[in-house]
């Protein structure tokens, strides 16, 4: 049974619609990425499966259950799911350890000793152990998003959304966030990937999803997508990318 | 955050800038300006001959303004002294205004009403910060089910902010005891204080406000997909930023209320104002009130500069690109 089923999914912005009745299916374990231009609604679909945003018709379900019921309380479904975001969005007033501890303690209830501990030991586990005590803006940019990685994982979640997470990163620091992306689909970690990074995507993926215009034009394995695309739009943004370098 | 403190022309050899324009840096002594010194290991950086004099070229700028400046503040100083006391009235207004002892006669009732001056402020300030805190909050909450609370939120600011507190102060310290309540307070001190505390609380609710609205919506984004709920994202997220941000308005409030607080005096209680104006009108000498305006110009300038120095340090922050 697929662990998250988006299901006919419609958002509109003033008359604008910017997702146009997306369905996806995503199996436990399966790494999906999605690529295609800025503005193609990749990163609303994003935040409208972490309800972020609400949707105006379709369904999402996780685990079996429809969340975007409005009965559901969001807070529920956000312990399920975690999210890192193009900008970090570390807390700056924060230390390192208090910004991955603070959902354990005060969502979930973990006794501070505990979530400490278990803090620290994702912190070490992504090389950060020496970085606790610090304030997020003392930290590179590839440090900042791989804290922002381990806060999100902090709460054991079922899912994990990436949403361009290496855009905002210096060339030479993609690559430090990118391995611990990979080391998460080693642990069997199930993740929707919103990406910019075409090598990383055909590397990673287990499934790839091409949307434009807020319709999702092609979905299929990296190999196909990749090498021999079926929609005349995938082949011209790949084409397009090609140009670009970025492939 | 710690570079932004750095005086220009120190040597700062953790700084990018410097670090890399050392290997091009001609006219420096160890780095000949050849090409293929662009890749060799950059040399321990001693000042050039062209940074030294351009430092004593500073020094001797510096030297010349502060110079003018002393020059232009003595030269008007001579020149208000020299006009006030020309003037044809300076002998009487300096008797009235500058008796020294009347000044010395009255310190003394005038100081033990500056203490309640004080009092007042200490008790108000508190609770300004609490009413103000809690209107700003329930001003953000989104849900419908908040829409009484919202909108006497939005109603008490605008209704407290417009009044002047001068007017504010008589409506509640004649209009309650009129009521004649049972337990409403009849106190003037009291009164005053409530008067006090439900103008600058609207003022403060503004200032908390604009701090809350200045943290990035991300912010935000990030504590609720946290599963943190509304009220645990503004308590660990959203409000400890915003009320760093808004540290020197809100001490600019204070300095306000502070000065303030002598309007309280409309309402009879013995402080510094009061007792000066009861002075003077026994003497028909106005030092009093100089003496209890000394007192207050005592109390609100260190507190003024303090927010300077907030605001300074503030603005270094975001510059350096810190957030706090």
């Amino acid at each position: 049974m697929s662990l998250l089923t988006v299901e006919d999914v419609w958002k509109n912005y003033h008359h604008h619609s910017v997702l146009r009745g997306i369905d996806l299916e995503v199996a436990p374990h399966e790494v999906v990425c999605l690529i295609g231009a800025s503005g193609s609604g990749k990163s609303t679909l994003l935040r409208c499966v972490n309800l972020l945003e609400s949707i105006d018709d379709g369904a999402i379900h996780l685990d079996g259950t429809e969340i975007t019921d409005v009965r559901t309380d969001p807070d529920d479904v956000r312990k399920r799911i975690g999210m890192v975001f193009q900008s970090y969005n570390l807390f700056p007033h924060m230390t390192v350890l208090d910004n991955v501890t603070l959902a354990p303690r005060k969502v979930h209830r973990v006794r501070p000793d505990q979530a400490e501990a278990e803090a620290r030991e994702l912190l070490a586990r992504f090389g950060l152990a020496d970085k606790a005590g610090e304030y997020p803006d003392r930290l590179s940019g590839g440090q900042q998003q791989r804290v922002a990685i381990v806060r999100s994982l902090a709460t054991q979640p079922r899912l994990l959304l990436l949403d361009e997470v290496t855009s905002a990163l210096d060339p030479t620091l993609v690559t430090e966030v990118l391995s611990v992306i990979r080391e998460l689909k080693d642990a069997g970690m199930t993740m929707i990937i919103a990406t910019h990074e075409m090598g990383f995507a055909r590397d990673i993926a287990d499934a790839v999803c091409f949307l434009e215009g807020g319709v999702l034009l092609e979905h299929g394995s990296p190999e196909q997508i990749f090498t021999a695309p079926e929609h005349p739009r995938t082949r011209e943004f790949l084409q397009r990318v090609l140009e670009a370098g970025r492939l | 955050m710690t570079g932004g403190e750095a005086s220009p022309g120190a040597p700062t050899p953790s700084d990018d800038s410097a670090a890399s324009a050392a290997p091009d840096a001609s006219g420096h002594p160890a780095a000949p300006a050849a090409a293929s010194a662009v890749h060799a290991a950059p040399a321990e950086w001693t000042k050039s001959d062209r940074q030294i004099r351009r430092e004593a070229d500073l020094r001797r700028q510096a030297r010349r303004s502060t110079s003018v400046a002393t020059a232009s503040t003595i030269v008007v100083a001579v020149l208000v002294v020299a006009l006030v006391t020309a003037s044809p009235g300076w002998p009487r207004v300096r008797e009235t205004f500058f008796n020294p002892s009347q000044f010395v006669d009255a310190f003394p009732d005038v100081w033990r009403g500056f203490l309640l001056n004080v009092k007042i402020f200490l008790i108000a300030e508190p609770l300004i910060l609490i009413v103000g805190l809690v209107v700003a909050l329930v001003r953000t909450l989104r849900s419908p089910v908040f829409f009484p609370l919202r909108a006497a939120a939005v109603f008490y600011t605008d209704v407290f902010r417009g009044i002047p507190t001068i007017l504010l102060i008589y409506l509640v310290g004649f209009g309650i005891p009129a009521l004649a309540l049972q337990g409403a307070p009849s106190d003037p001190v009291t009164l005053g204080i409530i008067a006090l505390v439900l103008s600058y609380g609207a003022y403060v609710a503004e200032v908390f406000r604009s701090g809350i609205e200045s943290v990035h919506p991300s912010q935000r984004a990030a504590a609720r997909s946290l599963a943190l709920s509304h009220g645990q994202t503004m308590r660990y997220v959203v409000v400890p930023q915003a009320v760093r941000r808004v540290i020197p308005p809100l001490l600019n409030d204070f300095v306000s209320l502070q000065k303030d607080t002598a309007l309280v005096a409309v309402l009879g209680p013995l402080e510094a104002l009061r007792q000066a104006s009861i002075h003077a009108s026994s003497t028909f000498n106005y030092t009093p009130y100089l003496c209890a305006a000394l007192l207050f110009i005592a109390l609100t300038v260190p507190m003024a500069r303090l927010t300077d120095h907030l605001a300074a340090r503030t603005t270094r922050r975001q510059m350096a690109g810190g957030h706090l």
